[in-house]
Order: C-alpha cells, then sequence, then structure tokens
C-alpha cells in the first residue's frame, strides 16, 4: 500500500524540477516542456486525494487541467513560431522588447 | 515491501530521472523524449490511483496529441546554433536558490501535515473507485460538471482560433 504522502512527495519533486526548469533554461521551448512538468505534478496531486478520499471530483478536475494544457500548448507553439519568424531565436533572454 | 510499493518507486525513479533529463539536456528533441517517458510513468502512477480513464486519456492527449505538436515546432525552428551555446541563462545561481526554498516549504508541509487532522472529512457518500471508471466518470461530467465541460469546449475553441491566428503567416496584402 502506497500512502497519499509518498505521491505528495513525487508531486512536490517534479513541481520543483519544473519550475528549475523554467527558471534556468534559455530555450523557450524547453521552458514550456517545464510547464507540462508542472501540471503533470499538479495532476498526480488531484488525483491521489481523489483516491484519498475515494471521489471521483479530483480526477474530473484533472481531466480539465489536461485540457487546459492542451490548449495552452496549442497557444504558446503558435507563439513560439510567431516569434521565431520575428526575432530568429528561441532564447527567452534574447526577447527583451519590452526591457529598456 | 509490496508489489504495489516496489512498481510505485520504479515509476517514480523513471518519472524523476527523466525529468531532470528533460531540463538537462541541450538538444530540444532529446528532452521532448524524456518528457515523454515522464509522461507514460505518470500514466502508470495514475493506473496505480484507479484512474484508468485518466492514465488513458494521459497517453492519447499528452504523448500523442500535445507532444507530437511539440515535436512538429521543434523541427520548425531548430537552429543549428542551439548546440553550441549557452543552456542555462545568467540568474540561474538566484533561480536554483529560489526552488531550493521552494523544495524546503513543500517538504515542511508534507511533514507537518502528513501526520495531522487538517484535512476536512469527505462529504458526500465515499464513491468506489474501482470499479466502471469510465462510466461514472462520463455521468459525472454530464451531471454535476456540465457547465465547466462546456467552458472547457469553448476555451479549446478560443486556442484553435488563437493558434491559426499567431501561426499564421502574414501576407504582404493585408498589413
Amino acid at each position: 500500500m502506497v500512502t497519499t504522502t509518498e505521491y505528495l512527495i513525487l508531486a512536490a519533486a517534479l513541481f520543483t524540477i519544473g519550475v528549475i526548469g523554467v527558471l534556468t533554461r534559455r530555450n523557450i521551448i524547453i521552458i514550456f516542456m517545464s510547464i507540462e512538468l508542472i501540471l503533470n505534478a499538479v495532476n498526480i496531486n488531484l488525483v491521489a486525494f481523489s483516491n484519498y478520499w475515494q471521489q471521483f471530483t479530483g480526477q474530473i478536475y484533472a481531466l480539465f487541467v489536461i485540457t487546459v494544457a492542451a490548449a495552452e500548448a496549442a497557444v504558446g507553439l503558435g507563439i513560439i513560431i510567431a516569434l521565431f519568424r520575428n526575432k530568429e531565436t528561441v532564447n527567452a533572454d534574447e526577447i527583451d522588447l519590452l526591457k529598456w | 515491501m509490496t508489489f504495489d510499493q516496489i512498481l510505485f518507486y520504479c515509476l517514480a525513479a523513471i518519472a524523476i530521472i527523466s525529468a531532470l533529463m528533460v531540463i538537462t539536456r541541450r538538444n530540444p528533441v532529446h528532452s521532448a523524449m524524456f518528457l515523454i517517458t515522464t509522461l507514460f510513468s505518470v500514466a502508470g502512477i495514475y493506473l496505480q490511483l484507479h484512474a484508468e480513464f485518466l492514465a488513458a486519456v494521459q497517453v492519447i492527449v499528452y504523448v500523442g496529441g500535445i507532444m507530437v505538436l511539440f515535436l512538429f515546432v521543434i523541427m520548425l525552428v531548430n537552429l543549428e546554433v542551439v548546440s553550441t551555446e549557452r543552456r542555462f541563462n545568467k540568474q540561474w545561481i538566484i533561480a536554483l536558490i529560489a526552488s531550493a526554498v521552494l523544495l524546503v516549504e513543500f517538504g515542511y508541509v508534507i511533514v507537518r501535515g502528513g501526520k495531522s487532522s487538517l484535512l476536512p472529512p469527505v462529504t458526500g457518500p465515499a464513491q468506489d473507485l474501482t470499479r466502471k471508471n469510465s462510466e461514472q466518470i462520463g455521468l459525472m461530467l454530464y451531471q454535476n460538471y456540465m457547465l465547466p465541460f462546456e467552458i472547457a469546449s469553448l476555451l479549446l475553441l478560443v486556442a484553435i482560433i488563437g493558434a491559426v491566428i499567431l501561426a499564421k503567416r502574414r501576407l504582404a496584402s493585408d498589413k
């Protein structure tokens, strides 16, 4: 029997790895993948609590999170393509039009 | 140690190691491949938690849909210079310190909250997660969560239109 705490620890570890990826990487596509990691960590939490309380609500919420992740990926990758067309770069620290 | 626990620790180890690979590899295609491994092991963890439908959705939507989209975009924008230039930005030390603080906070909450009875008791009768998973999720989705379901469909429609508009090539005729 695996306890809920162990699932929470796994989710916390994945979440932190995702945060590190978002904060340290330069490649904007890998930053995006790190965001997917973060969303997955949250989903593990939701499903773990769904199992803990024997309620389906957590699983349905996780389903909506996956929907939002799909929408976010589509729009975000569209933004990346538009950026690449204008700036010829995929490095997040070179896209500094709002900085002066 | 039961079979359940061995399976969980294997899946968790695969998930965490390949997640680390995702954020450290130089080549974005390798990162995408390791992310697929992570997503598969998370699907296995869903199976352990009696979320069979969600595990299937995870494989179909994430691995089959989102990751293919990622690979498409990597192929579209991949540059030769990516293999030679720096992987991490200048503020990576501060970022690591902030992440360490975050991890300590998580650890504190889990250790303190793990044994306490802060969690409120269940409202409503317990549902049987182990039987007819897809059927029960479908029923709840169309009965209790009808409005969020419709809003999600609207969100997806907006995302489709937005992605097309953003990725569309600007023609010379329209400014």
